[in-house]
């Protein structure tokens, strides 16, 4: 059956929790996740990664320009299940 | 010199094996430091490799293997003298660390890079140019010198022209995207994937099969399937050089320099 968004945005959110180690209820889906999680570009990138495997997708990190929050790239990865 | 510690890296020979290690913070990025002591690394290859079998280049950094060129001390340099005389700076770097790359790259034994992490632009030509890159799943490969209007400049493309087929150095080349280690993998570039953590251990082992063959076919077997593309790492030097005096490339080392931004590292 096929994943919906919210499915996906869910799993991320839970993967962000747990690779961050913060508490998933700290985790908005639509807050600015750099602030939030305090990360810079280089752990971004490693976010993507774990991403990427998780959901056995390639994703071109140039679609995640301008991408701040979690349900803006729970839709990037959608577009690619 | 069979042992060194250096400040941006550090090597030793121990059971046939050289394990060439990284270690300067934030990602190993290739500056006059770093090609100070990879020059002193390839002087001492020769001398060690009459008795090794395998070369291992990692990095112990967390970040990943090697982010690149020192772009801070290329914008800093590059400003502090006439365009011209900035130009021939760049060239002569270009022209050491093609020497050292080279040098590794036709080195007589075994040469395996465990990658984990960023493995970008300088960082990813140095693995492109051993014999072996065994990743872990959490490496990633970019070279994202076209953001800078630039090209790759440590012979990168012409390795990379080696390697792959030609679509998938288009794509990385003209998009400056990453790609994670599990499609470098599924297109031939990484030999062995493994788990996070584990490409070093992964490379020791992988060394320990390399020294049950005889020394001399093994090298021999080198030479004959690996040439170095010497014509087009002097032709890429030259476009890096022609490239370099443009203004794109001022803009493009101002921003990722000057950025406050948490993500220079995003296309």
């Amino acid at each position: 059956m096929m994943t919906t968004e919210e499915q996906t945005l869910n799993e991320i959110l839970t993967l962000a929790a747990q690779h961050f180690k913060v508490s998933r209820d700290k985790l908005k889906p639509d807050e600015d996740f750099f602030k939030t999680l305090n990360i810079d570009s280089l752990q971004a990138l490693d976010l993507l990664t774990r991403l990427e495997n998780h959901f056995h997708v390639e994703m071109p990190d140039y679609e995640l320009q301008g991408v701040t929050d979690f349900r803006t790239l729970a839709s990037r990865i959608q577009a690619r299940l | 010199m069979d042992q060194f510690r250096g400040k941006a890296l550090s090597w030793e020979v121990s059971a046939g094996v050289i394990e060439l290690a990284l270690h300067r913070e934030p990602c190993n990025e290739i500056g006059s430091l770093a090609l100070d002591e990879l020059e002193k690394f390839a002087d001492a290859l020769s001398g060690m490799a009459r008795q090794a079998h395998a070369l291992i280049v990692h990095s112990t950094l967390k970040a990943g293997f090697c982010a690149g060129a020192d772009l801070r001390e290329l914008y800093q340099r590059s400003h502090e003298m006439e365009k011209a005389q900035a130009v021939a700076g760049v060239r002569d770097f270009l022209e050491r660390i093609h020497r050292v790359l080279n040098t590794i790259d036709g080195a007589p034994l075994t040469t395996i890079a465990a990658v984990h992490g960023v493995t970008f632009g300088g960082g990813f030509e140095l693995a492109l140019v051993c014999d072996l890159i065994i990743a872990d799943k959490m490496a990633r490969f970019c070279f994202p010198e076209l953001r800078l209007g630039l090209i790759p400049g440590f012979g990168g493309i012409p390795r990379l022209k080696r390697d792959l087929g030609n679509g998938v150095v288009r794509d990385l080349l003209l998009t400056g995207r990453s790609f994670n280690a599990t499609r470098a993998h599924a297109v031939g570039l990484v030999s062995q994937l493994v788990a996070e953590g584990e490409a070093l251990r992964a490379a020791r082992a992988t060394a320990v099969q390399l020294g049950k063959f005889d020394r001399r076919t093994a090298i021999a077997a080198k030479k004959f399937i690996k040439p170095i593309p010497h014509h087009e790492l002097k032709q890429e030097i030259d476009l890096f050089c022609q490239l370099f005096v443009e203004p794109a490339v001022e803009a493009g080392l101002r921003k990722f320099v000057e950025s406050t931004e948490l993500q220079p590292y995003l296309p």
